[in-house]
């Protein structure tokens, strides 16, 4: 076990220099000055350098991307050119955003989509079964951000259970906060329960139609007690590799719910800072996404792992 | 049973949900008001060192020059008092405003003025706000209310300059104006939280009439498509700078929408180091098959004010409106003055557009349909704002853009000077010896009449000379919700909240 988890760590690292090494070169080669851009268009040409050197850009390329790599080992990811205050410190905040709004979501998908599809697979044929199909099949073709809008409108505008845009900061009232993620982490779940419904049904059905279900049934066990003690534990595990890549899709759908949503979170900072040229912001936040992404399914394979011995070899 | 549970538990969430919608808002609170701006803010606060349109648009209510401008477009003083300008058009002499505060409470000193003056000016090692002060020569404090500013030459527009935030006045002994923002007018800075908000609060010690609403929040709307529901939904109360659709979608609302113009010149740019712009028939035939009207029709459901050169109708007397129907749409004149260019046949081109910039980017698909009229085949480039910076307005490397250039002040040079051949700022690469001659007497006039008939021959010479394709002043449009009234748009680009207030 341990050498598995050396082994993936490993791979994790290699995988974030890449990502870096990939992240630094396009933003040398797209062009736009962000010296120019901090400075207008009224500005002297001096203290446009002035500023490049004050920033480090004259430096080559190479050199550049070495120092970021070591800053990145100190955790340390300079000062954000658009607003002059530390990186981690800006992005601190907007993770917590993100971090709760993935977590709500995700808490969303398994609570409704364990009982919800293990209900359906266990009365297949039913009424709710036949309801559940094409339900299915509608939220898994809306967009999250269609959903965000349709939900903005119903929730926020007729309903009026909240005030659209109005997001307001965990540190002002983290009621408050938690009440408004709500309605972005439903966008966002919606699409993912009917995956997850779809999925663990179809597991469920595939398991039962097994030799050992059989067996199980010649023992004397009911519909009930197979399906929870013998048929679950089974059908379990693709669903969970497969919550382990929505947990990392969270982040990224998460951006675009939040521009629907207008959550100042990570994508909105990312988004101005790519248009802004911020590169250390830039640079440092799809950073921490590869890294969130790369984390999460670094402990699903554990988890499988830990689940599934074969995985292990 | 089992369905009768079912039933009582969505009757229960159907009569939540009910009632939730039932409580209505409370009644509008007009104390504080919420308004959307497009971009954050600058990251320094010291306003010498702004530099973005939409940071000085709204700090105009926080800081105050010497005089200021009003809605009108008059210089009227603010910090000073009264203003005396000497025969020789040299000195100008400023008295301090009496009983006149900082937001910090402590009182406006004549050292402070000095301080101000030679840091802006770049008398203080700093670099001047604008190449314009380099032309003063002294800062001389006279008594503990009057200050002297003296000028190598005469220039009809110094106080133009002296009336923008750049030359705002500030408090000496702050020794963090990038973090501590203290000024003088209506309204004080209260806070920031980057991409979220912006706070301002009402200055109760301000010497003129002040501010009506005590809170006024802005808040940083970066998504353009979610700004009508946020209006209509209560999360804003005021927003600025709506387009052509958001202003449709807020039709039936409890808005109202005030028109004005963005005080801009929207044209198609030529950079006459392209081989085909060298050719003055082309640039005319250009002009003739471009309609300005279409273009409004289009882009902007037809509002919009038609010009015909470098200067927009809020310039006031600098403004010739007949030169705005010089080209109007004449598809023969058009052709006839393609057949005399050396490109009888047509030729192509691109034009370059930032791609942020909607009303831009619609305007470049109607020119595309008109210029094929006389067989110019235009291809459209679209790229993002710093590229545009860096390709097209510092590089120069493009052949015609569409944009709009605004004035940073009230003078005429604002707008004009960018055309003479030795210009930094340039980008169209124009030269014109009659141009230069022009504005260089214009710059030197003694009198404002004779600067305000140089000025004018400059203008009438861009349009002449064809020298770009000329199309509006964009509409600008501005939601309010029907609790406040009293908009009121300047001929410069900022935002007066002392003349927003609620409606009795």
């Amino acid at each position: 076990m341990g050498k598995y988890i050396i082994k993936k760590l490993i791979l994790l690292i290699i995988t974030l220099l890449i990502t870096s090494f990939v992240i630094f070169l396009i933003f040398e080669l797209v062009p736009g000055d962000p010296a120019v851009d901090k400075l207008g268009t009224r500005a002297t040409p001096e203290a446009v350098e002035a500023l490049r050197v004050k920033w480090g850009l004259d430096k080559p390329f190479i050199l550049r991307y070495f120092q970021f790599v070591t800053s990145v080992f100190t955790l340390d990811f300079g000062v954000s050119y658009t607003y002059g205050i530390s990186v981690s410190n800006l992005l601190k905040e907007k993770m917590v955003i993100n971090l709760f709004l993935s977590v709500m979501s995700l808490m969303i998908v398994v609570v409704v989509s364990f009982p919800l599809g293990v209900y359906v697979a266990k009365h297949t044929g039913g009424l709710i079964d036949k309801i559940m199909i094409p339900l299915n099949q509608t939220a898994m073709s809306i967009p999250s951000f269609v959903l965000g809008l349709l939900i903005t409108f119903l929730f926020g505008m007729v309903f009026k259970l909240f005030r659209p845009g109005g997001y307001v900061s965990y540190k002002a009232d983290f009621g408050g906060f938690l009440y408004f993620l709500i309605f972005p982490a439903v966008a966002l779940a919606i699409p993912k329960i009917a995956m997850c419904i779809r999925l663990l049904r179809g597991n469920i059905l595939e398991e039962a139609d097994k030799d050992y279900s059989l067996t199980a049934y010649a023992r004397g066990n009911n519909t009930t007690g197979l399906l929870y003690r013998h048929v679950l534990k089974n059908a379990v595990m693709p669903t969970i590799t497969f919550i382990g890549m929505i947990a990392a899709d969270m982040i990224c759908s998460g951006i675009v719910i939040e521009q629907v949503f207008s959550i100042p979170g990570l994508g909105q900072m990312l988004i101005s800072s790519i248009s802004t040229r911020d590169f250390p912001v830039v640079e440092a936040e799809v950073l921490m996404i590869a890294l969130f992404i790369m984390v999460i399914s670094f402990i699903t394979d554990v988890i499988h792992a830990i689940l599934d011995p074969r995985v292990r070899i | 049973m089992k369905k009768l549970r079912t039933l009582v538990l969505f009757s229960l969430l159907a009569l939540t949900t009910v009632l939730c919608a039932c409580t209505d808002d409370k009644a509008k609170n007009t104390d504080s008001i919420t308004i959307g701006i497009a971009q954050d803010i600058d990251e320094s606060l010291d306003p010498h060192k702004m530099v973005a349109a939409g940071t000085k648009e709204i700090f105009f209510n926080v800081f105050e020059g010497l005089v200021k401008p009003d809605s009108d477009g008059n210089i009227v003083p603010a910090v000073a008092q009264s203003v005396e300008v000497s025969e020789d058009k040299l000195s100008y002499t400023f008295k301090l405003r009496d009983g006149i505060k900082f937001h910090d409470g402590k009182a406006v000193t004549i050292e402070d003025l000095e301080y101000s003056i030679n840091k802006f000016a770049g008398r203080s090692g700093s670099e001047p706000v604008s190449s314009a002060f380099s032309n003063i020569t002294e800062v001389n404090v006279v008594s503990n209310d009057t200050i002297e500013i003296k000028l190598e030459k005469p220039d009809s527009a110094f106080l133009s300059y002296l009336a923008s935030v750049e030359a705002a006045i500030i408090p000496k002994n702050n020794a963090d104006p990038d973090n501590v923002c203290i000024g003088t007018g209506p309204y004080k800075y209260v806070s920031r939280t980057p991409l979220q908000n912006v706070v301002f609060e009402k200055f109760d010690d301000y010497w003129g009439e002040g501010g009506n609403i005590k809170n006024v929040t802005f808040k940083i709307c970066t998504n353009p498509d979610t700004i009508a529901m946020e209006l209509e939904g209560g999360t804003l109360d005021m927003c600025i700078h709506l387009t052509k659709g958001q202003k449709n979608e807020l039709a039936n609302s409890d808005f109202k929408i005030y028109e004005g113009t963005m005080n801009l010149v929207q044209a198609l740019y030529l950079n006459h180091d392209f081989e085909p712009f060298k050719d003055i028939y082309v640039r005319k035939a250009m002009n003739y098959v471009v309609s300005s009207e279409e273009v409004m029709d289009f882009v902007s459901d037809g509002y919009g004010t038609k010009i015909g050169t470098s200067i927009y109708p809020n310039f006031g007397k600098y403004y010739d409106e007949t030169l705005s129907s010089v080209y109007d749409y004449d598809l023969e004149a058009a052709k006839e003055c393609m057949a005399q260019s050396a490109y009888p046949d047509g030729f192509n081109m691109t034009i370059t557009v930032p791609s942020n910039y909607d009303q831009h980017v619609d305007t470049a698909q109607v020119l595309k349909n008109e210029l094929a009229q006389i067989g110019i085949n235009a291809e459209i480039q679209k790229v993002d704002w710093d590229t545009w910076i860096s390709d097209v307005y510092l590089g120069r490397k493009y052949e015609s853009t569409v944009i709009g250039v605004d004035a940073a002040n009230l003078s005429a040079n604002a707008l004009l000077s960018r055309f003479t051949s030795d210009a930094s700022d340039n980008f169209t690469n124009y030269s014109n010896l009659s141009y230069d001659e022009a504005y260089k007497a214009a710059v030197d006039s003694f009198t404002d009449e004779d600067a305000t008939a140089n000025y004018k021959k400059c203008a009438s010479i861009l349009n002449s000379d064809a020298a770009n394709v000329y199309i509006q002043d964009l509409p600008d449009f501005v939601a309010l919700n029907k609790a406040f009234e009293g908009y009121t748009f300047y001929p410069l680009y900022v935002m007066d909240l002392t003349k927003i207030k609620a409606v009795k």
